[in-house]
This record gives structure tokens, sequence and C-alpha cells, in this order.
């Protein structure tokens, strides 16, 4: 598999998966109001991961959809950050918050690099993250005094560092406050058992009649 | 009744409206918020057995697409809360009553939903028979809910379309997909058939002789049927009513209703109404905390 | 806070009022209401209003004869007929 195919994986994986925890929030979130808007944020991300699919695709000789479910848990490279089931809205946030903020400086460095292709995919990708940034500045504005919320960023950022190439971290560390000295940094590569337990559930009808249109 | 009560009846049952700010009877309001209040219930509750399978959608396309559609009815749920709350029912007690069951919401949402079959059928007939009641409501005598149902009813035709493309997907594929759909239209004949209410006639009926509803339930019943029974059959699916057939007059008979199936789901006994609103509960109280420090004003 | 959100569907058409969303201030409202109300790309523009900024109007005087404002008000064609009459122009 080429580097940019590999890249364009890991893109796509943290963004597949986020997307279906996020997901997991419709219905539930803390008012109705935020409910809708949540959940337009896991389908966004969801169309951003069949958008960086495709690009891989492509290249691979396959489709989005086989790429997004027909891989063994072990072939995803997403980054450890998105795995995590959180149930809990501090968490839940402190991840959204965490997650834009790494995003942001990689499709940064995206929109400026040489894939042209990549980079104006980049570039559509950032309009519509544009709003899930303000939605996230809006909440962690919201929660900055809240314990809850400072806890779960502590607990969060060894992996928010995670989903950042190594030379992009110190960024990530000015743009959140945090710091990135004495971190155990919980690197991209292998997997929790979380995502073992998440294919299982994401891939259950589509493995239950294999080739199958739906 | 007093004059002033008849003198509203006779003005609404002449097609008025009334809003928010006008003078409306006790009785009148009662039964709009209880009924309105059911009505967002239900969108809420209805959200549960369609999201097990947001997250088992089995592409891309169809995962969008359903959480779009339970991303609907929880906007729907919200413009619905929001006419109760101008009624002066604050959410909160909304949430608390439907929770303790103090307040009902509608039949098929106390169901389980077993497999993708399921996810199809729900959003192609489940959704049909619910458009049918909520077009007989666009024109209520309380024009703040008229006004929102347009929008629901807008909405709630992509996901008729929506549940139709998955039955069709899978009519059109493998032996054992088509099973799943006869299979999942088997077990929700008869929630669907309960779903409009027992047929007490119209003018028995208080939600329309207050024009709440512009419909009686066989009416409803009956347009669900004439509607979709074709559409079920020309798949080659079969309904488990032996007795089901279209008169020569255009009317469908078919076989009595449980109804007493529909009085014990409705009040908390059927097979998921606990384990659901346990699971409501628990994330209502779960994060009640985001609610009292960080959305008060 | 309830804010009020009025919806254009299109350009050069009206605002008009398409529901409400409780929400605690302006951010807030703005990240819920664009997406209660614009997800599909079905408005144009929304303008978001706190409720206690809506001044109602309900009731109005309406004592005397308006209807010289108005165009029932006028009743033309007697007078319409005299003059054709007398100017030889009576259409056939």
């Amino acid at each position: 598999m080429s580097a940019r195919a590999q890249r364009l994986l890991e893109l796509a994986d943290d963004e597949l998966i986020l997307g279906w925890r996020d997901s997991e929030w419709t219905g539930i979130a803390p008012t109705l109001e935020e409910d809708v808007a949540f959940s337009s944020i896991a389908q966004n991300e969801i169309g951003h991961a069949r958008a960086l699919y495709e690009l891989a695709a492509a290249e691979l000789g396959s489709d989005a959809d086989a790429l997004a479910f027909d891989r063994r848990p072990d072939e995803y490279r997403c980054a450890q950050l998105v795995e995590l089931h959180l149930m809990d809205w501090a968490r839940t946030i402190a991840r959204r918050y965490l997650y834009e903020e790494a995003d942001r400086i990689r499709i940064a460095a995206l929109k400026a690099g040489d894939d042209a292709e990549l980079a104006g995919l980049a570039a559509k990708i950032d309009r519509e993250e544009t709003y899930h940034r303000l939605h996230a500045e809006m909440w962690a504005a919201r929660l900055r005094d809240e314990p809850r919320f400072r806890d779960a960023l502590e607990e969060l950022w060894p992996y928010a560092l995670g989903v950042l190439e190594p030379d992009q971290r110190a960024e990530l560390a000015r743009r959140t406050g945090l710091r990135v000295e004495s971190t155990d940094i919980v690197e991209r590569g292998p997997h929790s058992p979380e995502l073992a337990e998440l294919w299982d559930e994401m891939t259950e009808v589509r493995r239950s009649v294999p080739g199958a249109t739906w | 009744m007093d004059a002033r009560t008849e003198a509203f009846l006779a003005y609404v049952q002449g097609g008025g409206q009334v809003e928010a700010t006008d003078w409306l009877p006790d009785s009148y309001r009662q039964k709009l918020v209880k009924f309105i209040e059911m009505h967002g219930n239900s969108e809420l509750m209805g959200v549960l057995p369609e999201r097990e399978w947001i997250l088992r959608a089995p592409t891309l396309q169809r995962k969008l697409a359903l959480t779009a559609k339970v991303q609907d009815e929880v906007g729907h749920a919200q413009l619905i809360y929001r006419v109760a709350e101008d009624l002066g029912k604050p959410r909160d007690q909304m949430l608390a009553d439907l929770i303790s069951g103090k307040s009902k919401f509608h039949n098929v949402f106390h169901y389980p939903t077993a497999t993708w079959g399921d996810v199809g059928v729900i959003a192609w007939l489940v959704d049909a028979a619910a458009i049918i009641s909520q077009k007989a409501l666009l024109k209520c005598s309380y024009a703040p809910y008229a006004r929102i149902m347009k929008k629901i009813c807008w909405e709630e035709s992509f996901h008729i379309l929506h549940g139709r493309d998955v039955i069709l997907a899978m009519v059109t594929g493998t032996d054992a997909q088509r099973e799943l759909v006869q299979e999942a239209l088997d077990r929700w004949w008869g929630p669907l058939m309960q779903f409009h209410g027992n047929p007490i006639p119209r003018d028995e009926d208080p939600m329309f002789i207050w024009r709440i509803k512009s419909q009686g339930n066989e009416e409803a019943r009956q347009q669900f049927l004439e509607g979709y029974v074709p559409q079920i059959w020309e798949l080659g699916l079969t309904v488990p009513d032996p007795n089901l057939r279209r008169g020569d007059d255009g009317v469908w008979s078919y076989s009595e209703p449980d109804w007493d199936e529909l009085r014990s789901v409705v009040t908390g006994h059927g097979p998921r109404s606990q384990d659901r609103l346990a699971f409501r509960a628990r994330y209502l109280e779960q994060e009640k905390w985001v609610r009292e420090t960080v959305l008060a004003a | 806070m309830i804010f009020e959100v009025f919806r254009q569907e299109k350009k050069g058409q009206p605002f008009t009022h398409a529901g409400s969303v409780v929400a605690p201030d302006a951010a807030f409202a703005d990240a819920w209401a664009r997406e209660q109300y614009g997800r599909r790309g079905e408005s144009e523009a929304l303008w978001l209003v706190p409720r206690d900024a809506v001044h109602q109007v309900t009731e109005w005087a309406d004592e005397f004869d308006l209807k010289y404002r108005r165009v029932d008000g006028y009743s033309i064609k007697e007078r319409l007929r005299i003059a054709r009459e007398r100017a030889g122009t009576t259409p056939a």
C-alpha cells in the first residue's frame, strides 16, 4: 500500500470511527436542540470519511463501503482517541474539542500540501468543520470551569496528541494550553479493545449476508 | 358547557383557528396538551428502536440516511414539545411524566426491532401510518401545532422513500434478505393495524369534536390500507391477515385488531416499554448537570 | 431563553416565523437553530430573536368607518355609467 493510501485511510478511519461514536448520542444528548445539532456533526464526519475512502478506493481498486466495513479491526489506522467509548457528556465534548483542534492543524497542512486532490478535499472538509469548531468552542467556553470537563481534557490529552504527527504536537499544545512534555502519548498504531467491539457491532448486518446489496 | 365555551366550539367547528395568546376553554387546553405531549413523547421514544440500527447500518449511505431520519424525529420532538411548553407545561415536567408512565407514547415504539428488515418496515410502513395521522393535523384548530405539522410532514416524506428503498434493496437481493423483510412485516402487522386506535365514531372522538384532528381513527386506518397494501402486495410480500380484502365499495375489511394488546402496550406493558424508558431515564439523569449548570441562561 | 426563529426560504422573500429554540445565549441559539431550520439547505437565512425582544400587537380600535382608506370604500360604477352616457362613449 502506498504512503498516500495509508495516509488517506488514517484520515478516513479517524472520521468514520469518531462519526460512529458521535452518532451514538442521537436521541440521548442533554437537550433536544443539542441532539439535532450533534447528529449533524456525526453525519458530516461520516460524509468526510466517505469522501476520503473514495480517494483511497480509486488507488486501491476498491470502494468506499468495502474500505469502511470489510477490513479486519487490526487493519484500521485510526488513532485511539476516536475509538474510546465515552458515553458521558463531559468526555464527549472534551474529545470533540481536542479532536477539532488537532484536525484543524492537520487540515491546514493538507491544504498547503503538494497533493492537489487531497488539498481540494481538505478545503471542503475545512469549510464544514468551521461549524464543528464553533460548536466545540462554544461548549468548551461554557464548561471551562466545570471539573468534569477539566478532568476529561487531562484524561484525553495523551490520546489527542496521538492523532497528530510528532512535528504538529507543539502547535496543539499551544492552542489548547495543555503540556506536551511529561505526557505518555498514546500513539497511532495499536488499537484499544474497544475498536474490536465497535467493529463487531458496526459490521453485524453487513457480515450477515456477505456481498449483498443493501 | 358555558356560553363562551360553546361559542369557542362553534368557532373551531366552523374551521376557526386559535393562537397561544387567545382564550382557550380549560377542557380544550387539557385535551390539547395531552394529545400534543403524547405526540412529542412518541417522536422521542421512536428514536430508541431505530438508533440501535444506526450503529449497525451495512453501508455508509444507509448509515447517513438512518441517522438523518432519526435526527428528524428528535427535531420533531423539539418542535412538538415547544408547542406544549408554550401552552404552559415545562419540558422537564413532560420528560418526568414520560419516564414515570403518567403520560403515554404510541404503541409501535414499545416493540423490539429484531433485524435490518425491521428498519425497512418501520421507515416505510410505520412512518406511513404516522404521516397519515400527521396530515390530519395540518388544519388543527390550534394554529401553532398546525404550523409545525407542515415541516414535520415535509420531512417524513423522505423517511417513507428511504424506507421503501431499503425494502426494495432487500426484496431484489438474496432470499435471505427477502426473508428478513417478510418476517419483519409478519411481526409488525398487528401493531400497525392497532396504531390508529380503535374505531370510535369521529363525532364521539374529542380530538375530532374540537377539530384538533380532522379525521377519525377508522378513516386514518382505511387511508393507510388503501395507500400501502397495494404497495406491499406488488412486491410479492404477504400480509398475515387472511381476512384482509378491499370491498367493491373501496372499504377495506380485516381481522379485528387486538385492542387488549393495544391497551396493555400503551400503558407500559409492551415488550420493550420499561427498558426503553429506563434507558431514557438513565441519560436524562446522567446529563442533568449539563442542563442545570450550563444551560441556565 | 427562548429564541424565536424567522426563516427566509429564498433571497427576496420575506422572513417568516418558523418556530423557536431554547438556548442560553445567541451562540448556542445559532448553533442549534441553523441545524433545526437549515440542515437540508432549505433556508437562505435565519433571524434569531429573544422572545422578550418581540413586542406583540393584537388589538385595534375599530370604532369608526375606515373604508375611505381602502379600495372597498369606493364604488364608481354608477357615476361612470352616467359619465359615459353624457360623453356618448357607452360601450356597445
